[in-house]
């Protein structure tokens, strides 16, 4: 008898840091969408994120210079609620935190790592994320919304805008997601 | 009584911010369960090898649009009273292009970013930082692009207005189209595995 006695455990971690596999796509698609309708009958908004964003960008520019603040079309929509905590959207992306974490917890996928594709090394993965999410925080200014208030509400609400925004991200994403195909697969 | 329900969310209200929090919480649960808060699952639909993030994005987009049919036929929701995000013909093609090239980058889009680093993710919690900073420093710049950002205006409006049909057959149409995409994706997904499959057998 030669052949090494595997231990479970030592392979795919213990019970405890074990995952949990991932719903099936179509029960959670269904039941996020059901979420958003609720977010409509409830708040007659949809959801979003990069709305948060904005708000706690207008917010640093507003107690650094306010003259500049109020002056800028952008920012000043992005600070009417009065105050971070009173934004509609700063509290639903804290919710977001909250319920990923609970998911993520109950099911045993928390962990302080920086995820990446097999051949990417930690650094390069992290200066394409940092530089990736200003690009698209640009984006979203542009298109006033992301693919929260844009495609979901906004796809949901049959807006023609939304839908342009899907197919031209969805485009662009598949032509730099070919060129950088490399640290993905 | 018909809904939306009557809260004033653009002062804050305290119902509105709790509905915004129970709202959130739901959302960031449906995220995490997907995988959607992960960057390599994320990614895996633009490498053709997972399909997730469609199979997601449309099932709830079709879930919610025909809810909102349905309760709007049945007279419980104004759908009057639901904001619809106002158009931008160029701004929004021109967004969309600069968006998807970052999320391809990122590997994240700002509601999965959010997810990620909530749940320790590192690369999760740099593409926040990088939003804030691309949201901040867009923001600063668009009085300088003004002309461009405002252009393209068309106010909130819909397919079933700017193609001139019933709101049911654009609202049919989409549901036909998911249903194409699902059965495309799945087909997608079994050729790439196939294709991977042989690949290792080679090696």
């Amino acid at each position: 008898m030669s052949a090494p006695v595997v231990i479970p455990s030592e392979v795919e971690g213990s019970a405890l840091t074990q995952q949990r596999p991932y719903a099936d796509p179509y029960v959670a698609g269904v039941a996020l969408g059901l979420v958003l309708l609720a977010s409509f009958v409830i708040a007659g908004r949809g959801l979003g994120a990069s709305g948060a964003f904005a708000t706690a960008a207008a917010t640093t520019v507003r107690s650094v210079a306010p003259d500049v603040a109020s002056n800028n079309s952008f920012l000043a929509t992005h600070l009417d609620a009065g105050g971070l905590l009173r934004d509609w959207l700063v509290v639903e992306i804290l919710g977001v935190m909250i319920g990923g974490w609970c998911s993520a917890a109950l099911a045993g996928r928390l962990g302080v790592k920086v995820e990446r594709g097999p051949h990417a090394g930690v650094s390069p993965r992290l200066w394409a994320a940092g530089a990736g999410g200003a690009i698209m925080g640009a984006g979203a200014v542009l298109a006033r919304g992301c693919t929260s208030g844009q495609a979901l509400t906004g796809g949901a609400l049959l807006s023609v805008g939304a839908w342009l925004f899907i197919a031209a991200a969805f485009g662009a994403a598949y032509v730099v997601a070919y060129v950088t195909r490399r640290s993905w697969t | 009584m018909i809904a939306p329900l009557p809260f004033d969310f653009a002062n804050g209200t305290q119902p509105s911010l709790a509905g915004a929090l129970g709202v959130g919480i739901a959302f960031g649960w449906c995220l995490e369960r997907a995988g959607l808060g992960s960057a390599p699952k994320l990614m895996g639909q633009f490498t053709l090898r997972d399909m997730t993030v469609l199979k997601v994005m449309f099932s709830a987009i079709v879930t919610a649009m025909l809810g909102l049919f349905w309760l709007s036929w049945l007279g419980v929701v104004d759908l009057a009273r639901v904001a619809v995000p106002p158009t931008f013909i160029g701004p929004q093609i021109a967004g969309g292009i600069v968006f998807g090239a970052g999320m391809a980058l990122a590997g994240l889009c700002p509601g999965t970013s959010c997810v990620a680093a909530a749940t320790g993710r590192l690369d999760g919690l740099t593409v926040a930082g990088g939003l804030f900073a691309g949201v901040l420093g867009a923001g600063l710049a668009v009085p300088t692009i003004a002309r461009f950002y405002e252009s393209g205006s068309r106010g909130t409006l819909a397919m079933p207005a700017a193609l001139g049909v019933a709101r049911g057959t654009v609202t049919f149409a989409v549901v036909a189209g998911a249903l194409a995409a699902f059965a495309l994706a799945g087909r997608i997904e079994r050729a790439m595995a196939a294709r991977a499959g042989a690949g290792r057998v080679r090696q």
